[in-house]
């Protein structure tokens, strides 16, 4: 029988399975950052336990840490114990790898890992942190736990899971000019809206989808949970390969044969039946700008503000309209007309040297406009950041009036400094537009590093296609 | 964890969708490195007016008389009652933390987000998915009624309305067990740490890049 790609990845890590379905699933590799862990380790220290295997371990402090004046540490005093706390754990109980704070390689996790080479094709991959959808990219099992579950995953090495609905995502088709994958990931939960994924696996196909980067396909996955899928992923192939050659925890030498030629299977089989399929065409896809408090409140930049009149679901007409007054917005209102405060480019959703150099192509030469009070220019980890430098992104970005910081989550969720004043408009390349996700009465609009980019030059929502 | 069986208890309303983890415990308050104490910080935007900030005394805080939560009624409610889609959004357990610190113990809604709902369970609070029409149902007897309680049995899986009415509700085999039993599920996986033993050592011989 043809098996899907969630059929084989799942089947590959199954411990033990009880008859009802409830299976143990080993985990290959565990990602922990500061925020999710410490009542993990903590409990796992009052039950006298140790990590199963700690080189499944990858970590990084990336939620709280500041993204500029690094000589004057962490500031806020929480915060700067929850990282130190971190740092304890990982010293007392060891990890294949540990970027602490200011370190050249630290990052966003979801950045991070897959750049050194310890996200791997056929993995199952972990971390207290939902975006962790993020590494389907590279044909894993990849999603978001709880706290309790880090603990689990410690000290057993395995999650008690069961079998997710499959949904084939098929994107078909050859994207236009200035359509990325955020904005392809945007228009799909505007689609399936944002519980259309609930008890799914996702796998995204179709050939505007194999056309992606590495890049690409990790802003379509990480944004698999705002769909509801606490799982994205997409099939290995040629690209898939290429970007993990030569990585720092890559195989090597004849292990390297080994493992492609298992990778090379990491795909659903012709035949294959999903439990739903939805397909869009590339064509359709324009440069996409959420307009409420949720990510499937979302339209094309050329479109206007929705009309709550027009909604004929009661429940879901009284949450338009709770939205548009949060927002402080009008219905029918052109999305071009809409003046912004702040821009971010940043975060685990497009952070990458891919998204910088979008963004830097379309301000090159520009200048931010005077309405825009912060641009911040956010690199994902270190090593994006000496790329950019090395590229000489950093300057443009500078020189168009952006902000270019050290690596981090930042204002992706303004745990640290980088944050929304009440009532500041904000045109974000982030994943949530959640009330006050980037800070209490905040205002969230998210849009890819080109139109954020556009935003930022015209200081209003401006369809990148126009500035090409 | 404490143990789930049954409950009678005042209910509350929150009749919107898509109540995210960001509303439900906002991101200041998830620098804490402890399991306990985030109940105060429960839904902190919308309930008070200030914005509120890790250590206050949340006592002396502006509460939002407009937020349903606030209501003299709704003290002490011990079951949640909403729409679509409730928790999601981000992993953060301190969700479900900052609930059961507020008293809640049960959540009904028409549906969960995935991971929020795994969550829930880890803790001892009984996310119940009851039929759209049948929320909307009690929504409007909690409404009508001050002091409205359900009475939820896990054994049973069902709720009663005080009219009588019972509806049931599907919950996993292995988590009601768990529930009920108050069981820690790590003690539980590690009855089968021989296996994960077994199944480990066959991986490092078939897939050895994946141990490096």
């Amino acid at each position: 029988m043809p098996k899907t790609l969630y059929d084989k990845l799942w089947e590959n890590h199954v411990v033990h399975q009880e008859e009802d379905g409830t299976a143990l699933l080993y985990i290959d590799r565990h990602l922990v950052h500061e925020v999710t862990s410490p009542q993990a380790f903590e409990g796992l220290k009052l039950a006298g336990r140790k990590p199963w295997r700690v080189s499944s371990i990858v970590s990084t402090p990336d939620h709280n840490t500041p993204t500029d004046h690094w000589d004057e540490g962490i500031k806020d005093p929480i915060s700067r114990l929850q990282v130190e706390t971190l740092d304890a754990n990982i010293r007392e109980f060891g990890a294949l790898a540990y970027f602490p704070f200011k370190d050249a390689r630290m990052g966003i996790l979801h950045v991070v890992g897959p750049e050194n080479g310890a996200t791997l094709p056929g993995m199952t991959v972990v971390c207290g942190d939902s975006h962790t959808s993020t590494h389907g990219a590279f044909a894993c099992l990849a999603h978001g736990i709880g706290t309790s579950e880090v603990e689990h995953v410690l000290a057993t090495q395995c999650l008690v899971q069961k079998k997710s609905k499959t949904m084939l995502v098929a994107v078909e088709g050859q994207l236009g000019p200035g359509v990325t994958a955020k904005d392809v990931a945007l228009a799909i939960i505007g689609t399936i809206g944002t519980a259309g994924g609930t008890g799914y696996a996702i796998e995204f196909g179709g050939s505007a989808i194999r056309s992606l980067s590495m890049e690409g396909r990790m802003t379509l996955c990480n944004m698999a949970i705002e769909g509801g899928a606490r799982m994205g992923f997409v099939a290995v192939d040629d690209t898939t390969i290429e970007y993990l050659r030569d990585r720092p925890f890559s195989p090597k030498g004849d292990i390297w044969e080994q493992a492609v030629a298992y990778w090379r299977t990491l795909h659903s089989d012709a035949g294959a039946s999903f439990d739903r399929t939805v397909t869009l065409r590339a064509e359709d896809i324009r440069p996409q700008v959420t307009w409420g408090t949720s990510p499937e409140m979302v339209v094309p930049v050329d479109a206007v503000v929705p009309d709550p009149a027009r909604e004929n679901d009661p429940v879901k007409r009284e949450g338009m309209e709770r939205a548009l007054k949060y927002m402080g917005l009008q219905a029918n209102t052109p999305m071009t007309s809409i003046a912004i405060d702040k821009v971010f480019i940043g975060s685990c959703t497009n952070s990458r040297i891919e998204d910088l150099r979008e963004a830097a192509a379309v301000i090159q030469g520009k200048h931010i406009a005077p309405n825009v009070k912060l641009a911040l220019a956010v690199p994902g980890s270190g090593l994006v950041k000496r790329q950019a430098e090395a590229e000489g992104l950093d300057k443009i970005f500078i020189a168009a009036g952006f902000e270019w910081r050290e690596p981090g989550c930042s204002m992706c969720l303004a745990m640290n400094a980088d944050r929304l004043e009440p009532g500041e408009r904000c045109a974000s390349t982030s994943n949530r537009n959640f009330e006050g996700r980037q800070g209490a009465g905040g205002r969230t609009h998210l849009l890819s590093p080109a139109m954020a980019a556009a935003a930022a030059i015209a200081g209003h929502f401006a369809d990148v296609r126009d500035l090409r | 964890m404490e143990k789930f069986v049954q409950l009678d208890a005042l209910v509350a309303p929150l009749d919107r969708n898509n109540v995210d983890t960001d509303a439900i415990i906002p991101k200041q308050f998830l620098k804490s490195i402890k399991r306990s104490g985030f109940g105060p910080n429960a839904f902190d935007e919308w309930r008070y007016l200030d914005v509120g900030e890790p250590g206050q005394d949340c006592s002396q805080r502006p509460k939002n008389p407009d937020f349903v939560l606030n209501q003299p009624r709704y003290q002490g409610a011990e079951i949640l009652l909403t729409r679509a889609n409730f928790g999601c959004g981000s992993s953060r357990e301190h969700a479900p933390w900052a609930l059961l610190d507020y008293g809640f113990k049960a959540i009904i809604a028409e549906s969960f987000a995935d991971i929020f709902f795994n969550n829930c369970f880890k803790n001892g609070i009984l996310p119940i998915v009851l039929p759209a029409a049948e929320i909307a149902a009690i929504l409007q007897q909690v409404e009508a009624t001050p002091g409205y309680r359900l009475r939820v049995d896990l054994p049973a899986q069902t709720v009663t309305r005080p009219d009588g009415h019972a509806c049931t509700f599907e919950v996993d085999a292995f988590r009601k067990e768990c529930l009920i039993n108050g069981w820690d599920d790590i003690g539980l996986t590690l009855r089968h740490a021989e296996k994960i033993k077994a199944f480990e050592a066959n991986r490092r011989i078939q897939q050895p890049w994946l141990f490096a």
